[in-house]
C-alpha cells in the first residue's frame, strides 16, 4: 500500500494507452454482468426453488390435465403435508405481446405452498371473497401500470368460456411480492373456483399439483410413492422436487449456457491479449527506470509487486465500473423483459466471479512483464538505456 | 500523380514493416476476429431458426383455426367444422376430393441426445392430405405407417436430437405403446422435428373425440385466400382465423428470433466498442514505434497525407484480417451446428442447424471494416501531425 502513489503514477504514465485498456476492460465487464444476468434466467430460478416442494405433472407432457380428485388422494400419502395445484392459462392483455403466467389456484392453499410471497393481509382477504377477483406481483403490476381496483381483461387462447366468449375479466384486489429478490412475480394469479364454472370443457382438471414435504420425509420416497398410486391409469403422473422440474425445463431451451460460456471466453481471451499487450510494452518502455528503483534498494520482491499491482489495478478499474453499469442495465431489463423472460437477475455469485476475474486477468496479464523486471540485472537494464 | 506515388510508396514501406510490429498487430486482428466471430455466431442462431420456420411455410396453403389461438396447440375445430372448409370456396380439388388435412397437435415427452433430459416433442396426426398440402415431404427410411396402428413417422432432426425414435424401435407415452416405421424428410423445416400418425389413431389415444385442431387447405389461386375467409367468416357455424401457411410459421417464429437478435445486435455493438479501443491501442503503438520513421519520410519531403493513409491502410488492413480469420472461424465452427430449443409460441422443440450465410459474413466484414476505420483514424491524424523536427531529436 505505502508504494500506492507510485503505482498511480506508473499507471497514468500513458494517459491515451492506459484509458483506452480501461475502456476495453470496462467494456468487456459490462458484457459479462449482462450475460451473467441473462444467463440466470436460462437457470430457470433453480436457486430459488424450495426443498420442500414436488411438482407433480401429467407423465406424458406437462400440456396434459389431471384430474382435480388426485387432489385429495395425493394429501394422504405418506410424507406429504400440504398439497394444493395451478393451472396454465395461456392468455394475453391487449396484445399478443403482452404474454405472461397467469394460474386459477385456490387462493389460501396456493399461498400457504408458496409462503415467499406477500401480500397484505386486506388484499388477500378481499381476493378471496371476490368470485372474479385477482392478484398479481409487483413487476407485473409495474409493467402494466396497474393499481388495486382495475379491471384487467385477459383474452384466453385456450379456455374459451362456456358462453362463448374468449375474455375473461377480473377485478384487481391485490398486489404480491416475493422475499426472494431473484424470484419472478411476473404472475397472475385469479381463482380456480371462478375458472370450473366458467370454463367451456376439460371440468374438473388442473395442470399440476404442488406438494409440501412433511419434515423428514424423503422427496425421492414420496415422488415414487405418488407415482406409484396413479400407475395404470389413464393419467400416469411424474413426480420431481421443484429444482429438477425447473431445470429440466429450461434445459428445453437448449445449450445456452454453452453459447453464453463461449461468448465469455471470446471476449476474455480477447481482453487479456489487449491488456497484457499493453502491460508489457509498458514496461518494455520502463526497464531503465526499474533499474533504478533497484539501485534505490527496491527488492525483486518489490519490483514484481509494483507491477503486478498496476496491471490488477488498470483491470479494477475498467472492471468495477463495467460491473455496475452492467448491474443498473440488468435492473431495467429485468422489468421491461418480465413477461418474455422473467428471472434475469445480477447474482452475488456473478459479481464475485467477475472480480475474482478481473484479478486473475490482472495477474496474468502482469505475470511476464512482472517476472521479466524482477529477474532484471541492474547492470544490463541501466547499460541497455 | 506524384502524390498517388509517394502514398504508395509510403504504405508499402509501411506494411513490409508490419512484421516488426507483430505483437501488438496480432492484438488488433484477433479483437476483430472475436468480434466477428460472436455476431456471426449469434445471428447465425437467429437465421438458422428462421430459415427452418419459415421454409416450411407456403404462399399457397391456408391454415384455418379457431379464432384467436395463438398457436396450432390451443386451437380446437368439430369435426363438422372441418367438413365446412373442405366444402368452402378456393380450396383446390383433386378431382371430386378437396386437398386438406384436418390435423391433431399435441405435445409429448421424449428424452433429449445431449442433455438427457424429457423435451417436449410435438406429435401430429394427419390425414393423407398432408403429404399435398406440405411441400417436399417424402419418406426417406422405412414405409408410411397404416391407418388405424399404433405406428409413427418420425422427421429426419427428431430422429437425430432424440432418443429412441429410430425406425423399428418401439416408443411409450404414458400408456400407448407406438413402433416406428418409417422417418421423413421435409426440405429441412420445422416439420421434420415432428412425429406423425394417423389422426385417428391420435384422437382415440388423447380422448379427443372427434375433433381437430387446425386444418391444411391448399388454395386454388392467388385471390382464393380472400375468397375462403369471406366464405368461412360468414358462416355462423364457424369463427376461424385463416391465414397462409406461411404467415403462420413467421408468427411462430418471431418472438424467438426477435430475442436473439434484441441480444444479437447490441452484443455485437458493445464488443465492437471494446474492440476499437483495442485497435486504437496498437495503431498508437505503431505510430509512436515509427515515430523516427515517419519523421525521416516527412524531412525527406513526404506529404502529411501520405503518411495518413499509410496508416489508415494498416489498419484497415489489419481488420480485414481480423473480419476473414473470424469469418472463417464462425463458418467451420457454427455452420450446420444442429440445436433443438423449445419454441415458445408453440411450446413445443424446434430442431435447428446454426446457419451462417454469406450475407451474415458480409455483414461480419462490414463490422470489422468500421472497427478498422475508427481504430486508425486517430491514431493516423497523430501520425500526420507529428512534428517533425521533435520527433528526429528523439533519434
Amino acid at each position: 500500500m505505502k508504494y500506492f502513489r507510485l503505482i498511480w503514477k506508473n499507471a497514468w504514465r500513458k494517459k491515451i494507452r492506459t484509458l483506452l485498456t480501461i475502456l476495453s476492460v470496462f467494456v468487456a465487464f459490462l458484457l459479462f454482468a449482462l450475460l451473467s444476468g441473462i444467463g440466470y434466467a436460462f437457470k430457470g430460478g433453480v436457486d430459488v426453488a424450495d426443498a420442500e416442494r414436488l411438482i407433480i405433472i401429467h407423465k406424458v407432457s406437462l400440456i396434459n390435465l389431471l384430474p382435480i380428485s388426485y387432489q385429495n388422494r395425493v394429501a394422504s400419502t405418506d410424507g406429504v403435508e400440504s398439497v394444493t395445484h395451478a393451472t396454465w392459462f395461456g392468455g394475453y392483455y391487449q396484445d399478443t405481446r403482452n404474454q405472461f403466467p397467469q394460474f386459477p389456484v385456490a387462493p389460501q392453499e396456493y399461498f400457504d405452498m408458496y409462503p415467499e410471497f406477500n401480500i397484505p393481509n386486506e388484499q388477500f382477504e378481499a381476493f378471496k371473497r371476490n368470485r372474479t377477483g385477482a392478484v398479481v406481483g409487483q413487476e407485473l403490476a409495474d409493467t402494466y401500470g396497474w393499481k388495486v381496483g382495475d379491471r384487467i381483461p385477459i383474452q384466453a387462447t385456450i379456455w374459451s368460456r362456456a358462453d362463448g366468449g374468449r375474455t375473461w375479466e377480473f377485478d384487481l384486489e391485490g398486489i404480491f411480492s416475493s422475499d426472494d429478490p431473484r424470484g419472478s412475480t411476473a404472475l397472475l394469479l385469479f381463482q380456480y373456483d371462478y375458472f370450473e364454472e366458467a370454463r367451456a370443457f376439460a371440468k374438473g382438471t388442473v395442470g399440476w399439483y404442488i406438494l409440501r414435504l412433511g419434515k423428514g420425509a424423503d422427496a425421492v420416497q414420496v415422488a415414487r410413492a405418488v407415482d406409484a398410486q396413479f400407475e395404470n391409469s389413464p393419467a400416469e403422473t411424474k413426480t420431481s422436487t421443484e429444482a429438477a422440474f425447473a431445470q429440466s425445463f429450461m434445459k428445453q431451451y437448449g445449450n445456452i449456457a454453452l453459447i453464453v460460456t463461449l461468448i465469455l471466453g471470446a471476449v476474455f481471451f480477447t481482453l487479456l491479449l489487449v491488456s497484457g499487450n499493453t502491460m508489457s510494452q509498458s514496461v518494455r518502455e520502463r526497464i531503465s527506470e526499474l533499474a533504478v528503483l533497484k539501485t534505490l534498494g527496491f527488492t525483486d520482491r518489490a519490483v514484481l509487486g509494483i507491477v503486478l499491482s498496476e496491471s490488477i489495478l488498470i483491470m479494477l478499474m475498467g472492471g468495477l465500473l463495467g460491473l455496475a453499469l452492467g448491474w443498473v442495465i440488468i435492473q431495467g431489463l429485468a422489468q421491461k423483459m418480465a413477461g418474455f423472460l422473467p428471472g434475469i437477475f445480477l447474482s452475488p455469485g456473478a459479481i464475485s466471479a467477475g472480480i475474482a476475474m478481473m484479478v486473475a486477468a490482472g495477474i496474468l496479464a502482469g505475470i511476464f512483464p512482472a517476472f521479466k523486471a524482477m529477474r532484471l540485472s541492474i547492470i544490463d537494464a541501466l547499460a541497455r538505456a | 500523380m506524384r502524390s498517388l506515388q509517394q502514398v504508395l510508396a509510403v504504405t508499402s514501406l509501411n506494411l513490409r514493416n508490419l512484421p516488426q510490429r507483430m505483437g501488438s498487430s496480432v492484438v488488433a486482428v484477433v479483437g476483430v476476429a472475436a468480434v466477428v466471430l460472436v455476431f456471426a455466431a449469434v445471428l447465425s442462431m437467429a437465421k438458422g431458426f428462421e430459415r427452418t420456420m419459415i421454409s416450411a411455410g407456403s404462399d399457397d396453403t391456408a391454415i384455418i383455426m379457431r379464432s384467436g389461438s395463438t398457436s396450432e396447440l390451443n386451437s380446437g375445430l368439430s369435426n363438422e367444422q372441418v367438413l365446412i372448409v373442405a366444402d368452402a370456396p378456393g380450396v383446390l380439388k383433386d378431382g371430386d376430393d378437396s386437398i386438406i388435412s384436418a390435423e391433431l397437435y399435441v405435445v409429448v415427452d421424449v428424452r433429449k441426445r445431449t442433455s438427457n433430459t424429457d423435451a417436449n416433442v410435438p406429435f401430429r396426426g394427419i390425414q393423407p392430405g398432408a403429404f399435398d398440402v406440405r411441400n417436399n415431404v417424402s419418406l426417406i427410411e422405412g414405409r408410411m405407417f397404416e391407418e388405424g396402428k399404433n405406428e409413427i413417422i418420425v422427421g429426419r432432426s427428431a430422429q437425430q436430437e432424440f432418443l429412441g425414435l429410430e425406425t423399428g424401435s418401439t416408443i411409450r407415452f404414458g400408456q400407448s405403446e407406438w413402433q416406428v416405421v418409417g422417418a421423413f424428410v421435409a426440405g429441412g423445416s420445422v416439420s421434420e422435428s415432428e412425429l406423425w400418425t394417423d389422426v385417428r389413431v391420435l384422437q382415440g389415444a388423447y380422448r379427443r373425440g372427434n375433433s381437430f385442431q387446425s386444418v391444411r387447405v391448399k388454395l386454388q389461386n392467388e385471390g382464393s385466400l380472400e375468397t375462403l375467409t369471406a366464405a368461412l367468416k360468414n358462416d355462423p357455424r364457424i369463427d376461424p382465423d385463416v391465414i397462409t401457411e406461411k404467415e403462420y410459421y413467421s408468427g411462430q417464429a418471431e418472438p424467438m428470433t426477435r430475442f436473439i437478435k434484441t441480444i444479437g445486435y447490441p452484443l455485437t455493438i458493445l464488443m465492437a466498442v471494446g474492440a476499437v479501443f483495442g485497435a486504437l491501442n496498437s495503431m498508437y503503438s505503431s505510430v509512436s514505434v515509427r515515430g523516427k520513421e515517419i519523421a525521416t519520410l516527412r524531412a525527406l519531403g513526404f506529404g502529411p497525407i501520405s503518411v495518413l493513409i499509410s496508416t489508415m491502410v494498416e489498419s484497415t488492413l489489419l481488420a480485414v484480417v481480423g473480419g476473414v480469420l473470424g469469418g472463417t472461424v464462425a463458418f467451420l465452427v457454427f455452420n450446420g451446428f444442429q440445436v433443438s430449443t423449445l419454441n415458445g409460441a408453440s411450446f413445443s422443440q424446434v430442431v435447428f442447424d446454426f446457419a451462417v450465410t454469406p450475407d451474415l459474413l458480409v455483414n461480419g466484414l462490414y463490422v470489422a471494416l468500421v472497427i478498422g476505420a475508427f481504430g486508425g483514424l486517430f491514431p493516423a491524424i497523430r501520425a500526420a501531425r507529428l512534428p517533425v523536427a521533435q520527433a528526429l531529436r528523439e533519434l
